[in-house]
């Protein structure tokens, strides 16, 4: 099994998030990770602040593009971005805390907004060698 | 996309019979060389689309069609709410009433060559532009939904842009049917501080130099001659857009009315025009709308503002605004008769003809005008309605370029500090928080817009008008 990582994904238009890892909790947060990379470097960031959100779906994809869109609405309400995640599920549930930092132009040099998670390529699932994916395209 | 799969009808028109489920054509307009080079998701796309319940006549896809979110971006449909019509979020996706405005500023190039420095510097001093940047007003509870009432109309009111605006931008600056009360909590509160605000990505300020005049007559009457300057915004309604597209995705897809309707692709996600659902979307929708036209009204304000204290006798008068993201009420004819029909434009400018009612007074000769945003290294087209597009596409014509990498092959391809100082060694002076979002943008991660603006001529979508290359562009 892969250890736990994200990675982006090729859209014409814009750009695929893609999350993997051992436990589905895991995939979520790495697919976090891969959102923020979007907009700015992963590395260049601090998880100062916590930030905590709920998102309720009536399944795992609709509840993925929830989770994507709650870290969106947080890093565009309270201008920060978050480097650290940590997911936890509770049936069709998801509580997530959000680590971060407000934006500081001159260091994050910030690419683009999110505009939100679109269902193009959206998919919860495990793969053949048994780990967690969870993906799909980000309007930009 | 394998030409094999179309019917060419003419040097620049295709057409995929009905098939399948489709309950319509579906009509694709560009060259050869365009459809060879289109993704194969379009022709999915729009087969899917052609068979949404109440689509009339065709699903339309415009010379600059690429892969988008259930609707390909550079779709057009019309649905009958008599016949079952559906109005769907992703058909007019996230970035609702993303559009162009162009301004004539009274200037020739040589007033602006020696001072664009200080232009570009207060241009960029006075929109704000980029991630995590706010605007200077802050709308409280009563105000935000006065201003999604009002639209541009309400800035007009308090004090930004000029009445005489009004005139010059669709639905006179203020789209009716907006219901605040549809527009979520969260969308109000991601736009609160947002007004004025010119984003990021693909939006800019672009100060632009008219180079070429294809149509003397209707330049004229549009204020326009070679060696002009001009004025561009390209932007849509922010955050609040983002959000209602983003909820209304989610509940199309859920809400039991909608649930009846067989999806070929979730992300068509859609809901009959009379529904609950459907008729609060297009509240919301509409109130966004006005969002959009409201926020390029102050952004214009703040750059009238900027002129004013590097060139005090420019005089920035509004020679059109228009929307690509939307869905609009139109009557359009159908079988000989008139029909009221829900037209869906994703990255689609709509392309009205001379004579046509909602176009405004002074340009009734002409047609409406039609704006096509460009790269900040390129050229950007100013077109003009034909009568002849009412029947070929609704009245529809292409909006831009369309990407042709990928965000991530652009970073990799080009450094945005290398791509500032080759642009001002053409000329063209950029100004951006974020180099890396200059290297995104890069003018080579886009398609050839001068081909696709003669696709739309070509195929009679809307004719050409002038040509203008960037001096200026701010990018977000």
């Amino acid at each position: 099994m892969d250890e736990k990582h994200w990675e982006h994904f090729y859209h014409q238009a814009d750009i695929g998030v893609r999350g993997v890892g051992p436990t589905k909790e895991e995939a979520f947060e790495q697919a976090g990770l891969a959102l923020t990379a979007v907009i700015t470097e992963v590395g260049s960031l601090e998880a100062k602040d916590l930030v905590k959100v709920e998102c309720e779906a009536p399944n795992d994809e609709l509840l993925f593009a929830d989770w994507l869109n709650a870290i969106v609405y947080e890093m565009a309400t309270r201008r920060m971005l978050f480097g650290r995640f940590q997911v936890r599920f509770d049936g069709n549930r998801l509580q997530g805390n959000l680590w971060g930092q407000p934006v500081d132009v001159a260091k994050h040099q910030p690419a683009v907004e999110v505009k939100g998670a679109t269902y193009t390529e959206l998919e919860v699932k495990r793969g053949e060698d048994g780990a967690w994916i969870a993906q799909c395209v980000v309007d930009v | 996309m394998d030409l094999k799969k179309l019917t060419q009808e003419s040097d620049s028109q295709w057409r995929i019979a009905p098939a399948g489920k489709m309950r319509v054509p579906a009509i694709l307009y560009g060259s050869a060389e365009l459809m060879r080079d289109m993704d194969e998701k379009v022709y999915e796309q729009i087969v899917n689309v052609a068979a949404l319940p109440g689509i009339e006549r065709a699903a339309y896809a415009m010379p600059d069609a690429h892969w988008g979110y259930g609707f390909p971006i550079g779709g057009v449909a019309a649905f009958d709410p008599k016949h079952g019509g559906v109005v769907s979020a992703g058909g007019v996706g996230f970035d609702i009433s993303c559009g162009v405005r162009t301004l004539t500023t009274g200037l020739t190039s040589a007033d602006v060559e020696s001072v664009a420095e200080g232009l570009a510097d207060a241009l960029f001093r006075t929109v704000p532009a980029g991630v995590g940047s706010r605007g200077r007003i802050h709308l409280d509870p009563a105000e935000m939904d006065a201003m999604l009432s009002g639209g541009a109309a309400w800035a007009v009111e308090r004090g930004y842009g000029l009445p005489q605006d009004l005139d010059r931008i669709e639905e006179h600056g203020c789209m009716k049917g907006a219901r605040p009360d549809a527009v979520s909590e969260f969308a109000k509160k991601r736009q609160k501080d947002e007004m004025g605000t010119l984003g990021s990505g693909n939006h800019y300020l672009e100060v632009q130099r008219v180079t070429e005049i294809y149509n003397s007559e209707i330049a004229r009457i549009f204020g326009i001659r070679e060696d002009d300057v001009v004025l561009s915004i390209h932007c849509g309604s922010r955050g609040l857009g983002h959000q209602i597209g983003t909820e209304f995705l989610k509940q199309m897809l859920l809400a039991p009315e909608a649930r009846q309707i067989e999806l070929p692709d979730r992300e068509l996600a859609c809901a009959p025009i009379e529904s609950p659902i459907g008729e609060t979307y297009l509240g919301a929708m509409r109130a966004a709308i006005n969002c959009a036209l409201a926020n390029r009204e102050i952004i214009t304000h703040l750059s009238r503002q900027a002129f004013a204290q590097v060139l005090p006798k420019a005089e920035l008068r509004l020679l059109y605004d228009v929307s690509h993201n939307t869905c609009k009420v139109e009557e359009h004819r159908i079988d000989g008769g008139s029909k009221r029909l829900f037209v869906h434009r994703k990255g689609a400018t709509r392309a009205f003809g001379p004579g046509h009612p909602d176009v405004p007074a002074a340009l009734q000769e002409t047609g409406q005008p039609v704006l096509i945003g460009g790269t900040m290294g390129t050229a950007s087209y100013i077109l003009a309605g034909v009568p002849e597009s009412e029947a070929r596409s609704f009245g529809s014509s292409c909006h831009g370029a369309g990407r042709q990498m990928s965000r991530h092959q652009a970073t990799r391809q080009w450094h945005g500090r290398e791509l500032v100082d080759q642009l001002r060694r053409q000329g063209i002076i950029i100004r951006s928080p974020s180099l890396r979002g200059v290297a995104e943008e890069a003018p080579g991660a886009y398609k050839d817009v001068s081909a696709v603006v003669d696709a739309a001529d070509r195929a009679g979508l809307s004719r050409k008008i002038a040509r203008l290359e960037p001096m200026v562009c701010v990018k977000g």
